[in-house]
Formats: structure tokens, C-alpha cells, sequence
């Protein structure tokens, strides 16, 4: 009965997904025979769109859980973690690969997306420095992926070279990730008249790289949320037995950094003398965003830790992965450009809103492709207590 | 509390009040983080 239950599940998936990557298809074919103008919404004044905004920022900031889960796992020696490590590298990994794939989308000559890194590099760039750590990070994080698929493939030997480099990919991961996750919101520091001063902080930088800590962790939380619901019969017993400890814990570190998160907001507003604003309507929308999507977020997280409350903890997590997006949708659509008349103002059109649909469904596609194949939810039996793998001394103590 | 004419005013405004906001939020996150303890079973030190 239940695998009837679950196959049925499948094919309302596949058949669902089907069509949003036909109709993704279609958009594409349009895209690249009748350019920019012919499916989007943009124009000089706003030239980054929901493509930017919603693909690449808030993609980045939800990929984050790869840094930090094995950060956590590695660097800080949580091994009570380690069965979070892989989904995590996953959907990092995912996560910025599609980022990539939907810039071609949003670049109009999408072929010279390696100029900058190999053929004219503009090193005083703040984007030069964003592309360069995502090119880095997204290679980074697929070596960090490959033991998985060698141990899929059989690949005995090049498996144990990769896994002996675990730790200085994780530290490289980390100083990347630190760099571009911050010099996201550096971009928006080249235009203090076009985002809203509410908004708009030297600061930028340290918001973005401190709300994608928790990002990255409530997604970790999330996914592991979706993966337990939909792929259970997956996962071997040390992952189902670490599974609350991962979510206890991550949820009790998200609720420090987000209090931490909303505290320099606080000291930011009061540094830039912007208090005058938060009476008027995008004051409105500013604590709607820090009180309800983050101060909120942050107490039920630690409530939710404290009494070992998982069904609060994860629906916390959602609200914390809604808070982000609607975060960098302020910055990168709402508040920018707050002074244009209404008539000039963004608004993705339809088109625009199909391709991230398509993007996010191919996300989720790849990864169940992976999961389903590959020992992501489980430890391969012949490599079980790999003695390298540094993880795998976590075991048992 | 005086009006705000010059930029040093201002600084010397937002600087004190930053001040203040510190110490506060200091104090209050060490609060937080013995709420999200408290129920902690103690350590053992063997």
C-alpha cells in the first residue's frame, strides 16, 4: 500500500516536473532566438531582474549549508554532523551550478561568460572577484561531490586521492564562500542612490555573509525535512539516528547567528542615522522583514531546540529560507530603484518567472537523479568506516 | 538632548547610542544563549 503511495507520489512528480521543463524549454528557445527583450521585463534602468535576484542571489545564499555543514563537520570537529556532510555538498553543489547555468540566461552574450576569469580579468571588480570565487567554489565543491560518484562508479583509487584532500577543500570552501558571499552585497555598495537607505549600508557585506550562515543551515534543515518525507527508504540507520542531533544542532547555532544577524542590523540603522525611515511604508516592509522573517525565525528556533520541538524547528526553517528570499528580493528589486515613478518600475515578467521555475525543478530533478543512485543518504557498505575519510573517525565515540 | 547640526554632532550621536546598543546586546545574547542551555544535561568532567 505505501509503495503504491510512494510510486504514485513519483509520478505526480515526474509528471509535474515534465511540464515545467517543457514549458522551460520553450522559454529557452526563446531566449536565445529572440534575445533579452523578447521574454523579459528588463530595461536600462533595471537591468537585473528576478534572474539575479532570486537564481543567483538567493541561489547562493541557499547553497550556503555546503560551507557550513562541513565547516561544522571538519574544521570545528562536529562529527555528530557527518551524515549531514554529503546532502549538504549536494545541493551546495547543485545549488551553484545551476547558479551558473541561469546566468546564461541573464548574460546577453552568454559564450563570454570565461572572458573575465581567462581572457581579460578586471581584478579592481567587484563582480570580477564574485565570478572568479564562484568559478573556484563550484570546482571546489564538485571535487568535494566525486566521492560519492566514485564509490557509485568503483572507482577505488582516485576515491581515496579525493578523499585525502577532504580537509583543504573545506577550508578552501570556506575562505571562498566567505569572499563572494559578501562581495554579493558589496555589489550593492556602487549604488547608495538607487537602494533604498533602509537598505543601503556600508555594512552590506556583513549582512550577506552572516544571514547566508543561517541560510545555508535552515536549508540544510529544510532539505533534510523534504529528503526524510520523500526518500526515507534511502537513508541507512546512522543517518536516520543523527538526523534530530543535525537538526537540534543546527537550529540552536541559526538561532545565535540570526539574534547576532539582527542586532547589527539594529547598529547599522543607528550608524547611518536612517531611524526617520522606518515610519514610512518601506519602513513597513523593513521590520516586516527583520521582525517577522528573522527576530521571529530566531526565537522559534531556540524554543524549538530547547524543548526538542523538530516539528517547530523545521517549519522555522521554512520561514527562515521565505525570509531570505524575500531579503534579497528587497535589496535586488523593491527597494532598488525606490525613487523611478511606479510606470518605470520592475516587475519579472511571466517568462521570467518560467525559467527560475524551470531552474529550481531541475534542481530538484538532478538531485533525486543522485540521490537515488548514488550513496548520498547512506554510507557505501564497502567503504563503510573508510579508516582516511577524517569524518569517519567521528563514529562510535 | 542637543540638535544635530554638524556631521561631528552626528557621529558623537550615533556613536553613543552604538555604544550603548553594544553593551546591551551583549548582555542579552549571553542571556539567550543560557536560555537555549538551560535544559542542557551538565557535562561530567571525569
Amino acid at each position: 500500500m505505501s509503495q503504491d503511495t510512494a510510486a504514485g507520489k513519483g509520478n505526480l512528480f515526474n509528471i509535474i516536473s515534465g511540464i515545467i521543463i517543457l514549458a522551460g524549454l520553450v522559454v529557452t528557445f526563446l531566449r536565445f532566438t529572440q534575445g533579452l527583450g523578447g521574454v523579459t521585463n528588463l530595461d536600462n534602468n533595471n537591468p537585473w531582474g528576478v534572474w539575479i535576484g532570486f537564481d543567483l542571489l538567493c541561489g547562493v545564499a541557499l547553497a550556503a549549508g555546503g560551507y557550513t555543514t562541513s565547516a561544522a563537520c571538519y574544521i570545528f570537529g562536529l562529527k555528530r554532523f557527518h551524515s549531514a556532510v554529503r546532502p549538504a555538498i549536494l545541493t551546495a553543489f547543485l545549488g551553484y551550478a545551476f547558479v551558473v547555468f541561469a546566468l546564461h540566461y541573464d548574460v546577453g552574450r552568454p559564450w563570454r561568460l570565461p572572458y573575465p576569469i581567462f581572457v581579460s580579468p578586471g581584478t579592481t571588480s567587484l563582480l570580477f572577484e564574485v565570478g572568479l570565487c564562484v568559478f573556484l567554489y563550484v570546482s571546489v565543491l564538485f571535487i568535494e561531490f566525486t566521492p560519492a560518484a566514485f564509490e557509485w562508479l568503483g572507482f577505488k583509487k582516485i576515491r581515496k586521492v579525493v578523499v585525502k584532500l577532504t580537509l583543504a577543500l573545506t577550508i578552501m570552501g570556506v575562505i571562498l564562500s566567505t569572499m563572494h558571499q559578501s562581495s554579493l552585497g558589496a555589489l550593492f555598495t556602487i549604488a547608495p542612490s538607487k537602494l533604498h537607505p533602509l537598505w543601503y549600508s556600508t555594512y552590506l557585506p556583513v549582512y550577506f555573509f552572516i544571514s547566508s550562515i543561517f541560510a545555508g543551515m535552515s536549508m540544510v534543515i529544510f532539505e533534510g525535512t523534504l529528503s526524510h518525507h520523500y526518500m526515507h527508504g534511502l537513508m541507512d540507520k546512522t543517518h536516520l539516528d543523527e538526523a534530530d542531533g543535525v537538526v537540534l544542532g543546527f537550529a540552536r547555532g541559526a538561532s545565535m547567528v540570526m539574534m547576532g544577524y539582527v542586532f547589527i542590523k539594529i547598529i547599522g540603522l543607528v550608524s547611518d542615522g536612517t531611524w526617520q525611515y522606518l515610519s514610512s511604508g518601506y519602513g513597513l516592509l523593513f521590520l516586516t522583514e527583520l521582525l517577522c522573517f528573522v527576530a521571529l525565525p530566531a526565537m522559534l528556533y531556540g524554543i524549538g531546540s530547547r524543548e526538542k520541538n523538530l516539528k517547530l524547528i523545521r517549519w522555522t526553517s521554512l520561514l527562515t529560507v521565505l525570509g531570505i528570499v524575500f531579503n534579497r528580493f528587497n535589496i535586488s528589486m523593491v527597494a532598488f530603484n525606490y525613487q523611478l515613478p511606479s510606470s518605470q518600475r520592475y516587475f519579472p515578467s511571466l517568462m521570467e518567472i518560467v525559467i527560475s521555475i524551470f531552474v529550481v525543478t531541475l534542481i530538484v530533478t538532478v538531485f533525486r537523479f543522485i540521490t537515488t543512485r548514488m550513496p548520498i543518504f547512506y554510507e557505501h557498505p564497502e567503504y563503510a568506516e573508510h579508516e582516511e575519510e577524517p569524518a569517519a573517525h567521528g563514529h562510535g565515540h | 538632548m542637543d540638535a544635530i547640526y554638524t556631521l561631528h554632532d552626528f557621529m558623537l550621536n550615533s556613536k553613543n547610542w552604538i555604544y550603548i546598543l553594544m553593551g546591551l546586546g551583549l548582555i542579552m545574547y549571553v542571556c539567550w544563549w543560557l536560555f537555549l542551555t538551560s535544559r542542557d544535561e551538565p557535562k561530567r568532567i571525569t
